[in-house]
């Protein structure tokens, strides 16, 4: 039911295929993709601790990319670095270049709040204002300008519809979204991040707070998004990276150690080091 | 082989649960003990004072004579001050606070003002009194007037709302910033949208309480040579005044008997002064704070 809505609003996005929308049918190779996250030679350092190091990673348009990797290896610090939010931490310093389109957001004169109005993110732990579900999905818009309040209830439906809990929460959106449970609080924020009608989503290990129900439901719910969304994953669980993405990027120490089509990676790795951490023998 | 031994834990249960009995024993005596010494100083005051409390009390002016003092004059000007205190001491206090929680960067001059603002909150009153009456009173010719006495306890409550402000501010959590910023959302909208609607309650609470100390401190006044006697209240912000305190303690230093009795009804509207002031902080911060 939700892929027909899904396909309703197709005529937003000029470039979604319907065929996409169900991974198995996806063809291994689609190097004919056009590039969002362009990374070259990026490098960052927290005070004298180098956490990233020589990154070079392409994320393609429509693509599921899972990284994956042991605790501390860096990929939550390069999916931070993709919106920039890296930069919360006052210690940070980056060389290299992150190409988003073509152009590199660390320079001069890239305003971050435009780059995050393209690039949205979901948090490890779900972190809802408390406000009303209505609010909290009307916020992005708000903050960019929308006052129209016919407007902002289509957005909200819209938006609620696209993460799967509209039929959840349509009868009680002027309650406070603190009163649903973590796996829908989870959806609402993706929700959230739909509402600022992004390009690219980046989610930071979005269903490690999670029970294995609303784990399953966020995971359908990747599948159906990246007919209309760029989707960057960050996950310490390498089944769930086998299960929704089609590119997978192995990090370890900082570095990426191999990137390749995710069945590529989980069936015949290239490199010894991902060989072991996908078979369990550390990390 | 196991390393703990039954019957040697048996032993020592008996000393264990002792020794905390004693502890508890302890604590709960000085809790009584304050506890009395407050029970005390309420009674006394309120048996003393309670005749000498009625409507002329409220109503009448500073005379010579017991049975027609009245404190009319002191808690119209305690009031007047506290009209100065409450808008100057927030503004900048909240204005500081947001500055160093989300503004200012991580460097040594910044921790160096946000320790400095901490100790300003433990410098004695009368030092401010001491300020006030250099700046406000002579440098800036305010003289001994409202706003000379409301600009002075407006900086000697300042740090303890600054303080109160950032940890309101600093208790936001920072999931909920990085959730505003990652729409795309400037700082400032940030702030607005996210950060203050939480921290509000705390904030209040705590500019309420600094606000009720205000109202109560007697050296700054003293220091500034607020007049303590006065049959006229005040008409503008340029205008001598007195407060409650300053009253109190004319009347308690007098050597007749009765006058002391007056001091304690003045005491029993001071204290019923603070006492509105604290419940409206308590019930702000059971209605407005919200749990994450």
């Amino acid at each position: 039911m939700v892929q027909t809505m899904m396909k309703n609003e197709n005529n937003i996005k000029l470039n979604v295929q319907s065929s996409q929308v169900v991974s198995e049918e996806l063809p291994v190779v689609k190097n004919n993709k056009s590039t969002v996250f362009g990374t070259k030679d990026f490098n960052l350092w927290y005070g004298d601790h180098h956490a990233l190091k020589e990154i070079n990673l392409d994320i393609k348009e429509n693509d599921v990319t899972a990284i994956i990797g042991p605790s501390g290896c860096g990929k939550s610090t390069y999916i931070k670095a993709l919106n920039r939010m890296v930069e919360l931490v006052p210690i940070v310093r980056t060389n290299g270049e992150i190409n988003y389109r073509g152009r590199n957001i660390f320079g001069a004169n890239y305003q971050v709040e435009e780059l995050r109005t393209k690039v949205g993110m979901v948090f490890q732990k779900p972190n809802p204002f408390p406000k009303s579900i209505y609010d909290n999905i009307a916020y992005g818009p708000r903050i960019h300008g929308i006052k129209n309040k016919k407007i902002l209830d289509e957005i909200v439906e819209k938006s609620l519809r696209g993460a799967a809990i509209w039929d959840e929460v349509k009868d009680r959106l002027n309650q406070n979204a603190y009163g649903l449970s973590g796996g829908q609080q989870q959806r609402i924020c993706i929700a959230r991040c739909l509402a600022i009608e992004p390009d690219v989503i980046l989610m930071d290990e979005p269903t490690s707070a999670l029970d294995p129900i609303s784990t399953l439901k966020v995971e359908e719910l990747v599948q159906e998004l990246k007919g209309n969304y760029s989707i960057v994953i960050v996950t310490h669980n390498m089944q769930q990276a086998a299960r929704i993405s089609d590119k997978t990027a192995f990090f370890l120490n900082g570095e990426v150690v191999e990137f390749d089509n995710t069945d590529k990676i989980f069936s015949t790795p290239k490199d010894q080091r991902t060989e072991d951490y996908i078979s369990g023998r550390f990390g | 082989m196991r390393y703990i031994d039954d019957s040697v834990v048996m032993k020592r249960m008996k000393t264990r649960l002792n020794r905390n009995k004693g502890w508890k024993a302890l604590f709960l005596t000085g809790t009584l003990f304050a506890l009395l010494c407050l029970v005390i100083l309420l009674v006394r005051i309120v048996t003393q004072g309670v005749g000498y409390l009625d409507w002329d009390f409220i109503t009448n002016f500073a005379s010579r004579r017991p049975e027609n003092a009245g404190i009319k004059a002191a808690l119209v000007g305690s009031i007047y001050m506290m009209c100065i205190i409450a808008p100057v001491s927030m503004i900048l206090g909240v204005a500081t606070a947001i500055y160093l929680e989300e503004y200012a960067k991580k460097n040594k001059i910044n921790d160096f003002i946000r320790m400095n603002i901490s100790n300003l909150a433990g410098v004695p009153s009368i030092v401010f009194g001491l300020l006030g009456l250099t700046i406000f009173v002579r440098a800036l010719a305010l003289g001994k007037s409202l706003l000379a006495a409301g600009f002075t306890m407006s900086l000697l409550i300042l740090p303890v709302i600054i303080v109160a402000a950032q940890e309101a501010i600093r208790a936001v959590p920072q999931e909920q910033r990085e959730a505003s910023y990652g729409m795309g959302a400037t700082k400032w909208q940030t702030i607005t949208r996210v950060v203050l609607p939480a921290a509000i309650p705390g904030i209040l609470t705590g500019s309420i309480l600094a606000l009720s100390r205000a109202i109560g401190e007697t050296a700054p006044l003293v220091v500034i040579g607020i007049p303590v006697i006065l049959r006229f209240l005040p008409d503008g912000l340029l205008s001598e005044f007195t407060a409650l305190p300053m009253q109190i303690y004319d009347w308690a230093k007098r050597p007749q008997e009765e006058f002391l009795y007056v001091a304690s009804a003045g005491i029993i509207v001071l204290m019923l002064f603070l006492v509105i002031m604290n419940s409206i902080a308590i019930f702000i911060r059971n209605k407005f704070s919200k749990r994450y």
